[in-house]
């Protein structure tokens, strides 16, 4: 069982961020409202971002440790991150945004894993074009292809449907489900909207403030949208 | 048609060689300084900021000058290259390219620079994240999106080495064969009587150079900038 453990504090000018959760593999949905911390957290996740004080480890590695002067560099962490506006190189194919990966981490190719992702993403048709050439749906999906084909312990999804109109949404979320349930990689899912995370995610960690305001199943969700309501 | 004699075909022969040559050693120390401009702050970046424009505002006489006294054979950089590499400047077509490069050096920086500092870091962090050291996000992601910048630089650069005369003729001075470009070419044709006709035919060539760099810049840079957007 894949597992992320988490405990940092950061202060960035008037905010601060002082987070502690952990979690056991399958889809954990951090919400909260927009400047609740969500991204600073993915970030520091990531490494790019460095905590003032705290740890984080995945599974058995410490990625960074305060106390022991451990800081493991973002490109040697092994975390997918697809963000919310997809980063895709402007400058290469999708395929070559699709292989980069796995060059840069010096991994042999593997034609049969590109092929079932290309396929479970559904990108087959785009792989010569140029990221400037795709709908933002398409940018998006092509995104999740690039960080799984790195072959990812964890993958970081921020906002990943917030660039996208509602049917754009409509039309990604079974790839989301469809990665939950066959990509079997653990997955930190930011978002701040309830709806989406229900449809996605299996454990729910609320962010509010900088502080973790309560974490569970999807309960959680119901609980602190009610709370919204009232 | 222009008919060339073999003094002016060895003076445009010459010139070539010396713009190219200029741009092609400056473009990696302008590349690495455009790289600390755009990205670093450190103790002396305004010394260095200006130090790199020096050229654009002296008169080329004084760089070249300052060129003399210490490139020249008896200068301290000069005596140490000449004493433990063998490489002299003074009288010779490579001193020609080293005032070239320096003259060009400022306006090959500027184009780079505000390539680089136009870049999104994001795609950096994201480079990054898929396992990409420094070396190799420079090397993939900011070297390939700052090659607009590269490109204009370079041509930039190369005309103006292609038309330097000043402190070239200071360092150098004008030795037909060795370090007479097609500026002291013309130069030097118009100070003798009878010399017009020559004058204006190197006059012609320069103007076609010149020309044939900026069509070759405009070219590249479009399809560089297609490669971009995915035509």
């Amino acid at each position: 069982m894949s597992m992320l453990a988490v405990d940092v504090e950061k202060r960035l000018g008037d905010f601060s961020l002082a987070a502690r959760f952990e979690t056991a593999g399958g889809v954990t949905a951090l919400f909260g409202a927009s400047g609740a911390g969500k991204t600073t957290l993915v970030n520091m996740i990531a490494g790019l971002l460095p905590p003032d004080r705290g740890c984080i480890r995945l599974d058995d590695t410490v990625l960074f440790d305060s106390a022991a002067r451990i800081d493991v560099p973002a490109h040697r962490r092994r975390i997918g991150y697809v963000f919310q506006e997809g980063r895709l190189f402007p400058h290469l194919s999708v395929a070559a945004n699709l292989d980069y990966g796995r060059r840069m981490r010096g991994l042999a190719r593997d034609g049969a894993e590109t092929a079932r992702i290309v396929n479970l993403l559904d990108i087959g048709h785009l792989l010569d074009r140029r990221p400037g050439k795709l709908s933002g749906g398409e940018r998006q999906r092509v995104a999740f292809g690039r960080a799984l084909l790195m072959r990812p312990r964890l993958l970081l999804l921020d906002e990943p449907l917030a660039s996208l109109d509602a049917a754009r949404k409509r039309e990604i979320l079974p790839y989301l489900q469809k990665l939950r349930d066959e990509a079997h990689v653990p997955m930190v899912y930011v978002s701040h909207h309830a709806g989406e995370l229900k449809r996605i995610a299996t454990a729910v960690v609320l962010l509010d403030a900088g502080r973790v305001a309560a974490t569970g199943g999807l309960e959680v969700l119901d609980a602190a949208t009610a709370e919204l309501m009232a | 048609m222009l008919d060339l004699s073999p003094d002016e075909w060895i003076a445009i022969r010459l010139s070539l060689k010396i713009a190219l040559v200029a741009t092609v050693v400056a473009l990696p120390f302008g590349i690495a300084v455009a790289w600390l401009l755009a990205r670093k702050n450190f103790w002396g970046k305004a010394l260095l900021d200006g130090l790199v424009h020096m050229p654009l505002v002296l008169p080329p006489v004084v760089t070249g000058y300052l060129l003399l006294i210490s490139f020249g054979r008896r200068g301290p950089i000069g005596a140490f290259l000449a004493d433990h590499f063998g490489i002299v400047f003074s009288f010779r077509w490579t001193g020609a390219a080293l005032s070239c490069g320096v003259m060009g050096f400022p306006l090959l920086v500027r184009p780079i620079r505000l390539a680089i500092e136009a870049i999104d870091r994001k795609l950096e962090d994201a480079a990054a994240t898929l396992g990409a050291d420094r070396l190799w996000i420079f090397l993939t992601v900011t070297l390939p999106l700052a090659m607009p910048g590269l490109i204009a630089g370079m041509v930039l650069c190369f005309a103006k080495a292609l038309g330097e005369f000043g402190a070239t003729i200071t360092f150098v001075s004008n030795i037909p064969g060795e370090t007479q470009t097609i500026s002291a070419a013309i130069y030097t044709l118009t100070q003798v009587p009878g010399g017009d006709a020559a004058a204006g035919r190197l006059v012609l060539v320069a103007i076609a150079i010149s020309l044939a760099a900026l069509v070759a810049a405009e070219w590249l840079a479009r399809r560089a900038g297609t490669r971009f957007h995915g035509e």
